[in-house]
């Protein structure tokens, strides 16, 4: 052993990133729970006032229901690629993969940027439609749930697509085969053997589309409405245009709780170790 | 694993899903090399024009160097922090292990909007105000979950009887780390390096709320320019940030392979 047994040492390596995160990340994030519920005196009127404003409650509503649609939209899209990936030879199933790394480590802004430009009333898809005499007046999507649901799918379609692949590239295609011979059908086989031992992959894959969505703001805040804001929107409007930092700490604390509830069922039933061991 | 034929319908979709994630990149580079005034598509005619109002306008080249600035100093400050933490995670037995874990996940975890605020919110209650400091600490919050991830994987990936032999034949523990370890893991390091370089080259939400008029990086900019209106300029700086994002894949990828050609 590189370190010694005794417990100092690896504290003490741990000691610099630790108190980093705690003066800089940890301790401002319990200040601002308490900041949601102080003022100075223990109060719970910002969580009243979200509670008895309808307006409020929508908010959360819609951050559910867009969540939950981008969660199914990349499950829908991911599956069928990520099955179509683990039945390839591993060399062009990695060609191919390349298609799904790039837009991954592209910036969020940039791939955002460029469905506002797809999507825009003067925007690609438009001029197309347009030119080919489909549509007689552009098509509104831009500034939609719709726009919102499908820029949201694109970002995170890609960490979808990689959770189920590495689930389904561990199964084992001789249990297919073996299903196959038995006398199941190719649809059978696939829906009765397949589908199941790929659930792993699909838990992991939607909770971590779940928790990744339900506190973007990039791309909704982009290319949504006020009418279907998001709960990270209305946070960035209390804090830079109202200035009302206790009702944006209240609303960050519930966004924070949604968050951590989803992550502990991630962590049960994905396991928190998986993202630090046998990645790469 | 023996490969096995999927059907026309599942291969129908897949060809669905891959263009769905990559006409939008494709689609931004011929934008970029119009020659007209407008987004226009298909280009009418071919030039590098935007590329130069970009190269030559002082703002985006000052919020480039920014940017640059910014995320070298994260990546310095990320990347030593987390070597220190990844050498005690994976070689040894420490108490609250699932405890560390979880608090160095944490800000990949917490939305980065959240991050954002209670940072902000923080930097004005001890006066550090906003700017470039507090930006690079925000961005260091988070390049440490993402340094630790790969670092931990590297090492892993290191037998740990090498670093017993050095010790056994006489090398102190920290020659036998630098001797030893440390060109083992370099290529992990390096990784590392690149894609905390990438999480702060790229970081908007933050970069947003701790701004000063002075300290606008990239990303920050591109925000402003695309709530005021959709010009090529914006095609260009985005087509340098892809041409970015992809120099650093390759180059992460060439160094896995060389790791792995060594291991």
């Amino acid at each position: 052993m590189i370190l010694s047994r005794k417990a100092v040492g690896p504290w003490l390596l741990l000691t610099p990133a630790l108190l980093f995160l705690c003066i800089f990340f940890v301790y401002p994030l319990c200040n601002m729970l308490a900041r949601s519920a102080f003022d100075p005196a223990p109060t719970l009127r910002h969580y009243t006032r979200l509670i008895n404003e309808p307006a409020y409650l929508r908010v959360l509503l819609t951050t559910f229901e867009i969540s939950l649609s981008v969660t199914l939209s990349a499950l829908v899209i991911g599956y069928p690629l990520a099955y179509f990936l683990s039945q390839l030879k591993l060399r062009t199933a990695n060609f191919l993969m390349v298609l799904v790394i790039v837009p991954y480590f592209t910036s969020v802004l940039v791939r955002t940027y460029a469905w506002m430009v797809l999507l825009g009333t003067e925007g690609i898809l438009n001029q197309v439609l347009l030119g080919l005499g489909l549509v007689t007046r552009p098509l509104a999507i831009m500034f939609s749930r719709t726009s919102v649901v499908i820029g949201m799918t694109y970002i995170l379609l890609p960490y979808m697509v990689l959770a189920l692949y590495s689930v389904m590239r561990g199964i084992d295609t001789h249990l297919l085969h073996a299903a196959e011979s038995l006398g199941a059908g190719r649809i059978r086989a696939f829906w009765r053997v397949f589908v199941p031992l790929s659930m792993p992959g699909v838990a992991a894959g939607g909770l971590l589309v779940a928790i990744l969505s339900i506190g973007f703001f990039i791309t909704p805040a982009l290319m949504g409405n006020q009418q279907d804001s998001m709960i990270s929107m209305l946070i960035e409007a209390q804090v830079e245009t109202y200035f009302d930092w206790g009702f944006a700490s209240a609303l960050a604390s519930i966004l924070l709780a949604c968050t951590l509830l989803l992550f502990l069922a991630y962590d049960r039933m994905v396991g928190l170790n998986r993202l630090f061991e046998a990645k790469q | 694993m023996k490969p096995r034929q999927t059907g026309w319908f599942v291969k129908l979709c897949a060809f669905f899903a891959l263009t769905y994630l990559t006409v939008p990149i494709l689609v931004i580079i011929p934008l970029a090399i119009n020659s007209s005034d407008y987004l226009r598509f298909p280009p009418q005619g071919i030039s590098l024009r935007w590329f130069m109002t970009v190269l030559e306008s002082s703002a985006w080249m000052g919020s480039a160097a920014v940017s640059l600035q910014i995320a070298l100093t994260s990546t310095l400050l990320g990347v030593s922090l987390s070597m220190l933490a990844a050498v005690a995670l994976v070689r040894a037995r420490i108490r609250f292990k699932q405890a560390v874990y979880a608090l160095i996940l944490l800000p990949m975890i917490v939305p980065n909007i959240i991050s954002a605020i209670a940072m902000f919110f923080f930097f004005a209650d001890i006066q550090l105000g906003s700017g470039s400091l507090a930006i690079i600490i925000g961005h260091t919050v988070l390049a440490v979950p993402v340094s630790v991830i790969i670092l931990c994987a590297t090492l892993q990936g290191v037998d740990s009887r090498l670093e017993s032999a050095a010790l056994s034949l006489g090398a102190d523990r920290f020659t036998a780390f630098r001797r030893i370890t440390l060109p083992l893991i370099a290529p992990g390091i390096a990784s590392a390096a690149i894609f905390a370089f990438l999480s702060s080259f790229d970081e908007l939400v933050i970069a947003l709320f701790m701004a000063s008029p002075s300290t606008q990086t990239l990303p920050v900019r591109i925000w402003n320019a695309v709530l005021f209106q959709l010009d090529p300029t914006i095609a260009a700086v985005s087509t340098l940030l892809i041409l970015v994002s992809a120099l650093c894949l390759v180059a992460a990828n060439t160094l896995s392979m060389r790791f792995k050609a060594r291991m």
